[in-house]
């Protein structure tokens, strides 16, 4: 190993000394692409999702279209260096739309030989490999479980791999700033940011910017860290003989406007708080930390500036009963949670079932059954979301498209929940949640009107709390406080009437009908199921949530090669939208594409008539593969 | 003063047993709501599940009859939620202390602005016959037919254990005393625990036989008021002297004891050991304390997640969602 180093050391220095052969070779090797994907890897330590999270900022800010995906291992912080350490970050950056995180990348960014271990697999064959050589030491190399001294060789590795002495060229860099060692090696994913940065011909002036702003409070830790930001930019600028090509990337009929970049969690914090403000009622989160939903907690607690009210809970129950009693107080109530957390709130959430009370349950969905994989993304629970209650116990389900959609859906749901008096599940998963794309500001004001159904004075003759506006079925809201309307309501069954307790077995039979006709009316209010792709398709592409990406891709990606294919994505489950039996039957062959054994293939199937329905089903805890879609597709097309 | 009257607060036909308990006790709720005065449209009374939890449907005011084991929680949120609310939450022993125990602790904790009634028959009536988490060692019923194997919870304890600030006792037919808890509870910032006893005729007949009349009170209980010694028995001729670790009953003119050498009851006593103390007596040996044994002034938990809110309000400058959206890295595409 030791002589491998010396090799690669040599390498560099050689390269760095003769630098200026290869500054006429520059114009040639600059390609200029629509689309490159950049993985940066390194242990959870490294800094790895603030490299990511800086460099698909600024691609953005320039105008290009991003899609990222953060990759984080479920131990908090692993031994330094071992497999199950690696924490990655994906970004796709585009000139047009981009859809996905992207298959496989371009660069790898691998700090350490785990990193490089456990993410080759994400390589294109095309792809260039930058490795820390400062940290590829035969103990390192032993953590990552490497049996020999060339990793490279070892891996069976064959794309470009462009040994750099990232820390070393760090603690160098920064030499003479006073700071200590441990602090000096902190900065190194910042060396990693700026070696991308010249790769993809980044400004380096808009990272700076951003680093200023994050350290506004440490104007020390900022410039050393712009410091070596620079030093791997000029490290690129020095050394590009050994890299193949660099890129540039222009951006293409980008709408104008203000934007910002936001992951699902907080787009869905942020549609949460729209709503409240929309609807002209304090918003109240009940929650207990669960991964991959935390983060909506996080965020949402904030924002008290806002009048926004967060309160931890004790347990996932009492999570969910808070907010059914915040409801019941008035509030827009909210609970966020993942699976395992739906499982103990389904109880409270009946009750806001049957004594229809408006209810946000967020449910950022995960790897399991029981606590499975919590780092990772599936859609498994749309079932439980659906009937995961005893009784007969209809909800409204939507389940959120994309990081930025997560924004509209929070929206949705809460003018659903507040306007047909109903609890209302919200499904995102661990991918779209941590994942994140440009977002376009939105501007409330051109937003629907949120208007709760509530009471008002005249109505207090002969009104009790099961009332129904005839054409929604929807009960008239009287929140405590309000005079001459007290009452009681409760998880006993009403008499549709008097609103008195009531075991007759036809007034039963009434309610449990209301209850879902209520809820089938709301696809009234919903726009109808929208077909992308070619007009003529052959296959209909299905899925929900949040796969749309990849569906939509691997729809354009068979279109493109002239394939009649189309997609329909539902971002409504329940109720489904009106013309669903009517789109489903016109095709020949409809697959359903989804991250679980095939639960929507197997409402569709109990909802719909005249579909052929076939699945695609794949419960990896990871994002879809748009060529292994593209590739089964084509298969069930030529069958 | 109120203008309110006990009728006021009366809704509907009651439906427990003949001689449950229950009866009494609502009676006394609706005295004591009626003498606090707060409008019934400003009260929410906020239950679980069990007999008792079907109080809320008798009450004039508000009413959320939940699921079992959680009205302490979705009390809690009612009440964060709607500060001005003035909320009642009501339990039994199975409801509040055995499904709904952490909401129970947790709420007490948190110091949460409710009024919690813990309706103490020790069984479980509704269901027809289990032992509950008070029942005690050797408890035979149709879930123990050979007896428990398990100690009971003193609710004192849990209430005092979750960090408590007011606990009251009393017994469910005993109308002055039990007003006058619940009028106290009322008043009390943050969450209050009265603990009533309270007869099961059915399931669970003579459960607090001792001081469940008054004759059997004047014997062996002891009404605890703030700033008065703890004297009791029919004459007022026993009372309550502190020795070594413990407590202890004496009588008074026997070897020199005096009124003055009687403990006085301090109810607002931050330190809850003494209250502890009286709170756990039990025959033959002592006397069952009735009446507020604690009642401490604490910060509540609503106030300060309201008043934080106020204060970041002033720090912060973004109070509405465009706002909110300026604070993030923004860029423009022209």
């Amino acid at each position: 190993m030791q002589q491998y180093i010396t090799q690669t050391k040599n390498k560099f220095v050689h390269i760095t000394n003769t630098n200026f052969d290869h500054i006429m070779a520059e114009q040639e090797k600059n390609q200029i692409t629509d689309k490159v994907i950049v993985r940066f890897s390194g242990d959870s330590g490294d800094g790895m999702q603030l490299a990511g999270n800086i460099f698909s900022t600024i691609s953005a800010t320039v105008g290009n279209d991003i899609c990222t995906f953060p990759d984080y291992p479920a131990d908090i912080r692993a031994p330094q260096g071992v497999l199950t350490g690696v924490s990655g970050f994906q970004v796709h950056i585009g000139a047009d739309k981009v859809y996905t995180p992207g298959d496989k990348c371009d660069i790898l960014i691998a700090m350490n030989p785990a990193a490089l271990k456990t993410q080759y697999k994400h390589c294109k064959p095309t792809a260039a490999i930058i490795i820390d050589t400062d940290s590829f030491t035969a103990k390192d190399l032993e953590k990552a479980e490497f049996k020999t001294d060339d990793p490279i060789a070892e891996l069976g590795i064959t794309c470009d791999v462009v040994p750099c002495p990232i820390t070393s060229m760090c603690l160098e860099t920064l030499k003479d700033s006073g700071m200590d060692n441990k602090s000096i090696i902190r900065c190194k994913n910042m060396l990693a940011l700026g070696l991308v940065c010249w790769l993809i011909n980044r400004d380096l002036s808009l990272a700076e910017n951003m680093l200023r702003a994050k350290f506004a409070k440490k104007p020390e830790i900022a410039e050393a860290n712009i410091k070596v930001l620079r030093a791997g930019y000029d490290m690129g600028h020095n050394t590009h003989a050994s890299i193949s090509h660099s890129y540039s990337i222009e951006s293409k009929d980008k709408t104008k406007g203000r934007y910002m970049d936001i992951n699902g969690n907080k787009a869905t914090a942020y549609g949460l708080m729209a709503a409240a403000e929309k609807a002209g009622m304090r918003l109240f989160l009940g929650s207990y930390p669960i991964t991959p939903a935390t983060d909506i907690l996080h965020e949402l607690a904030k924002h008290k500036s806002m009048g926004v009210v967060t309160m931890q809970a004790e347990d996932e129950i009492a999570g969910c009963a808070s907010a059914v009693g915040a409801a019941y107080a008035g509030a827009l109530a909210c609970t966020s949670t993942s699976g395992p957390g739906i499982c103990l709130k389904s109880e409270a959430i009946n009750l806001a079932v049957i004594t229809e009370l408006p209810l946000v349950i967020i449910d950022v969905q995960r790897g399991g059954p029981s606590t499975g994989l919590p780092t990772k993304s599936e859609q498994t629970d749309l079932l439980q979301a659906l009937f995961g209650r005893n009784g007969e116990s209809p909800m409204p389900v939507i389940a959120a498209t994309s990081p930025t959609d997560c924004f509209e859906s929070a929206y949705l749901a809460a003018k659903i929940a507040v306007e047909h008096m109903t609890p209302v599940i919200l499904l995102s998963d661990a991918f779209i949640a941590n994942g994140s794309a440009a977002w376009k500001l939105p501007n409330l004001a051109e937003y629907p009107e949120i208007k709760p159904n509530y009471v008002t004075p005249e109505m207090s003759e002969g009104w009790s709390p099961y009332k129904r506006n005839p054409d929604t079925l929807v009960r008239y809201w009287a929140v405590p406080g309000t005079p001459g309307f007290m009452h009681r309501i409760g998880g006993l069954e009403k008499n549709d009437k008097t609103g008195a307790i009531c075991n007759d077995p036809d007034n039963h039979h009434l309610m449990v009908e209301q209850r879902a006709q209520k809820i089938e009316r709301i696809a009234d209010t919903l726009p109808p199921l929208k077909v992308e792709g070619d007009a003529d398709a052959e296959l209909l592409i299905v899925g929900f949530g949040g796969t749309y990406g990849h569906l939509h891709e691997a729809m354009l990606q068979m279109c493109s090669e002239g394939k009649k294919v189309a997609h329909a994505h539902l971002n409504v489950v329940n109720p489904l939208p009106r013309n669903t039996q009517e789109t489903l039957a016109r095709y020949k062959k409809v697959v359903v594409a989804e991250q679980n054994m095939g639960q929507l293939a197997a409402f569709l199937r109990m909802k719909t008539t005249g579909a052929n329905i076939i699945q695609y089903n794949e419960v990896k805890g990871q994002p879809f593969n748009v060529a292994t879609l593209v590739d089964a597709f084509t298969k069930i097309m030529e069958e | 003063m109120s203008n309110y009257k006990a009728q006021d607060f009366k809704f509907g036909q009651p439906r427990w047993c003949p001689g449950c308990g229950d009866h009494a006790f609502l009676g006394a709720l609706h005295k004591a709501m009626s003498e606090i005065g707060v409008a019934p449209h400003e009260t929410a009374v906020i239950s679980g599940i069990g007999c008792s939890s079907r109080l809320p449907y008798y009450m004039n005011t508000y009413g959320f009859h939940t699921i079992h084991g959680r009205a302490a929680a979705i009390a809690t949120g009612a009440k964060v939620a709607n500060p001005n609310l003035t909320v009642w939450q009501i339990s039994g022993d199975g409801d509040g202390l055995a499904i709904g125990g952490n909401h129970f602790i947790h709420a007490v904790r948190r110091n949460i602005d409710l009024n919690m009634i813990l309706l103490n028959n020790r069984i479980y009536g509704l269901t027809k016959g289990q032992y509950s988490p008070t029942s005690v060692r050797g408890f035979v019923s149709k879930s123990s037919p050979y007896g428990t194997v398990e100690d009971p919870f003193r609710p004192a304890e849990l209430c005092f254990g979750a960090r408590g600030n007011f606990f009251a006792r009393c017994v469910a037919t005993d109308m002055t005393a039990a007003v006058e808890c619940l009028k106290a509870a009322a008043q009390h910032k943050g969450a209050s625990v009265t603990e009533v006893l309270q007869n099961c005729v059915i399931f669970n007949n003579g459960t607090h036989e001792s001081v469940y009349t008054k004759e059997g009170r004047a014997k062996n209980a002891i009404y605890l008021e703030h700033g008065k010694p703890m004297l009791f028995g029919e004459n007022k001729e026993f009372g309550l002297v502190q020795e070594g670790f413990g407590l202890k009953v004496v009588k008074l003119g026997e070897n020199g004891i005096t009124e003055n050498d009687i403990l006085v009851h301090d109810a607002h006593c931050t330190d809850p050991t003494l209250h502890l103390k009286l709170a756990l007596m039990e025959g033959p040996d002592f006397p069952v304390a009735l009446g507020i044994i604690r009642d401490v002034e604490a910060p509540t938990y609503n106030d300060s997640v309201h008043a934080q809110i106020e204060e970041v309000k002033t720090k912060k400058a973004y109070h509405n969602f465009a706002e909110l959206l300026e604070t993030n890295e923004i860029w423009e595409i022209k």
